[in-house]
């Protein structure tokens, strides 16, 4: 098995890819709390591509856990149910609320060299660090 | 329809290469905001392979102007640092500090058939549902 960081590279490079072909085809951002978080206001014409994305994602996973398995144990293992619950709820409301998350200023934001994205983006990773240090892993 | 079968492919390649990468391990993401104990670098790989793939796409496509498949861009153009963005971000942070999780990698294992996945995204979707309420213009 290859060590941990090649399969980082790897897999990071097929996420700009991704998102690379979302903009080049599309001109859109592939920012998933951008896209999922309008899936309720269920707009005429803009949410069937926004439920497709999900469910790509979702298929995705499957083909994913089925090569890189171990990459999934730990979430499939996982049992804090309460701990999933309050971490989706601070999720779902942080990242509409600073419209966006990982993928979309992280990877999109930061690669538009967009100061607002650099901005939440350094601001989540402290955040996630300091919360990380005061509660552990 | 074109923007319905695109969003569901790279939906699926999308988290094709979350799992790749190992982004979907929450262990590996805590392990990354973990700076004062042992760290986890992959993050930052992934990070480091995708934006750069990423920039080179947006410098052809912001000269374009236009993408293949439709007539304009949809990429935000808002920027003001505004305090949304800030507190916004750091819910998230606290949130991904707490789980190790965010909504890409949430989906992908939602496709892994892991029980708390499903937890994390149905009260994701609530969170970003809640946080309409705070911006009821």
């Amino acid at each position: 098995m290859e060590p941990s960081w090649i399969n980082a590279i790897f897999g990071g490079i097929v996420i700009g890819v991704a998102a690379s072909a979302f903009l080049l085809l599309e001109g859109r951002i592939l920012g998933v709390s951008g896209i999922t978080g309008r899936i309720s206001e269920l707009n005429k014409g803009d949410t069937l591509w926004r439920v497709l994305f999900v469910m790509g994602s979702i298929v995705g996973g499957y083909l994913a856990a089925q090569i890189w398995t171990e990459n999934f144990s730990n979430i499939i293992d996982g049992s804090n149910y309460v701990r999933l619950a309050i971490a989706g709820l601070l999720v779902g409301f942080g990242t509409k609320m600073g419209s966006g998350c990982t993928s979309g200023h992280g990877v999109c934001g930061i690669g538009r060299l967009s100061p607002r994205s650099l901005v939440a983006t350094l601001t989540f990773m402290f955040f996630g660090v300091v919360t990380v240090y005061i509660f552990g892993r | 329809m074109h923007l319905n079968i695109v969003a569901f492919v790279i939906g699926v390649v999308f988290s094709l290469g979350l799992g790749w990468s190992g982004m979907t391990d929450p262990a590996r993401v805590l392990g990354f905001l973990d700076i004062t104990g042992v760290w986890d670098p992959s993050l930052m790989f992934v990070m480091a392979s995708a934006i750069p793939v990423y920039m080179v796409t947006w410098q052809f496509v912001k000269g374009r102007q236009k993408p293949l498949l439709e007539t304009k861009l949809h990429v935000p153009t808002k920027k003001n640092l505004d305090k949304r963005l800030i507190i916004g971000s750091a819910i998230f942070g606290i949130g991904w500090g707490v789980a190790g999780i965010c909504p890409g990698p949430a989906l992908a294992s939602v496709g892994a058939v892991s029980t708390g996945a499903v937890i994390f995204v149905v009260c994701y979707f609530v969170g970003a549902k809640l946080e309409g309420f705070t911006n009821a213009n």
